[in-house]
């Protein structure tokens, strides 16, 4: 019994020391985030790593999702006869929860862990002790341009993910299972609102910033072994899932 | 130095797409219109209810769209809504008795003001008031009113009905 408590509280200070450590760490990386921007070239070469290398599996992901969405949901409003809400649904549905959210744990899958294998990698390899010797600020040149790539990569992939999603519910909807297209669009177009596209690239925003600092700080403090780099991949894939989904009901309580 | 020009290309193309996308999920799915002429003209109009209908809500006459509803406030001292309509300027021979109602577009579908042509030789100009307005049909109230009149009827046939 009371090795269970100690145990517990043992988690519970780790959690707490994570938490401190990744709070300092987020202050490190805004701090040093206005002299990064203006080495502008480092950071456009890390939106190309995390945005323009995730442009394919995010189409294609979005594509499906979109597919499905149509097909489910045509079935669904077929129940009640009116088919053509399909487009107001999918589009409300993939603005504000879908397209954020999905493109959060794909951008976590795809860009997070290769900042974070590449991080600890470094780090194991020592190249981040060496830069240090050289002068060179691991922070200002490694760490900071990758957050900032993948906190402007983020949105921008969100966007991609909805309207290529919207084509697919349209393929499927209009297309294949004979949705009016005219009554499709109007009523999508009468029922979302500017408010509901800000609130999808709100999220895209804050999920950007989470999972590219998860990413980043786990790679940057891996332990620096083969085992620590796998560890800390799969940390970020985890943690970065799970800070989504709850970053997801807290912004939709806020906005609703 | 090739390569690097390489990455600038599809890095350029990422963010135009991106950006591309932006602007089609905030122009094409949205309400909201970015058209070139702005040349439009308001009225108001007072409801004592109006329903759902909301600010981008479609103007429609005849069922041609010639509006948007602008703003929907409320007055705290007529104790009722005020809605501005902005009308296209295109269309500026509307008779100033013309009335503006509250619709619904189909049975689950969003509400609309409809105009219906009066009689007057005069047409609104900006910033003119509608005198005539008919206000959102509430279900629940056509609901309690069916019910009520029913109730009525079975009062007097009750009697009647007892008897057989």
């Amino acid at each position: 019994m009371i090795g269970l408590l100690g145990e517990l509280t043992d988690s519970l200070r780790r959690f707490l020391e994570r938490l401190g450590a990744i709070t300092r760490f987020f202050g490190q990386v805004l701090w040093q985030s206005p002299a990064v921007l203006l080495r502008f070239r480092l950071v456009v070469e890390q939106v190309y790593n995390t945005g323009a290398l995730s442009l394919v599996i995010i189409m294609t992901c979005g594509l499906f999702v979109g597919m499905v969405l149509g097909l489910q949901g045509h079935d669904l409003l077929q129940r009640f006869g009116s088919e053509e809400a399909l487009g107001t649904g999918a589009a409300l549905s993939l603005l504000k929860e879908l397209g954020p959210v999905v493109t959060a744990l794909l951008f976590a899958g795809r860009a997070g862990t290769a900042l974070a294998s590449e991080l600890g990698l470094m780090r194991a390899t020592d190249q981040l002790s060496a830069m240090e010797v050289m002068a060179v600020d691991p922070m200002r040149r490694v760490v900071v341009p990758r957050f900032l790539g993948g906190v402007i990569a983020m949105p921008l992939l969100t966007a991609i993910f909805i309207a290529v999603a919207l084509f697919g519910v349209q393929l499927v909807g209009v297309q294949l299972l004979g949705v009016d297209q005219g009554s499709f669009w109007s009523q999508m177009r009468g029922a979302v609102e500017l408010a509901d596209v800000n609130e999808g690239l709100i999220k895209g925003v804050t999920f950007g910033i989470a999972c590219s600092l998860i990413a980043v700080f786990e790679g940057y403090n891996a332990e620096p072994t083969a085992e620590g780099v796998g560890r800390a991949t799969t940390r970020t894939v985890v943690i970065s899932a799970v800070v989504t989904l709850v970053l997801d009901y807290i912004l939709t309580a806020l906005m609703l | 130095m090739r390569q690097s020009r390489a990455i600038d290309v599809s890095t350029g193309l990422f963010v135009l797409l991106g950006f591309a996308a932006i602007l089609f999920l905030v122009t094409q799915i949205t309400n909201r219109e970015f058209s070139l002429r702005s040349d439009s003209y308001r009225l108001v109009a007072q409801y004592e209810n109006i329903g759902g209908l909301k600010a981008g809500a479609p103007i429609s006459m005849a069922g041609v769209t010639i509006g948007r509803v602008e703003s929907i406030g409320y007055d705290m001292n007529l104790f009722k809504a005020i809605v501005t309509l902005r009308i296209d300027a295109r269309y500026d021979a509307i008779p100033n008795d013309s009335d503006a109602s509250i619709y619904t577009a189909g049975l689950l579908g969003g509400q609309y003001v409809g105009i219906t042509p009066g009689n007057s030789e005069d047409a609104y100009r900006d910033g003119d008031s509608v005198e005539f307005v008919q206000d959102a049909i509430v279900l629940e109230n056509l609901i309690s009113k069916y019910l009520f009149s029913q109730a009525g009827k079975d009062k007097e046939s009750a009697a009647p009905a007892a008897q057989e």
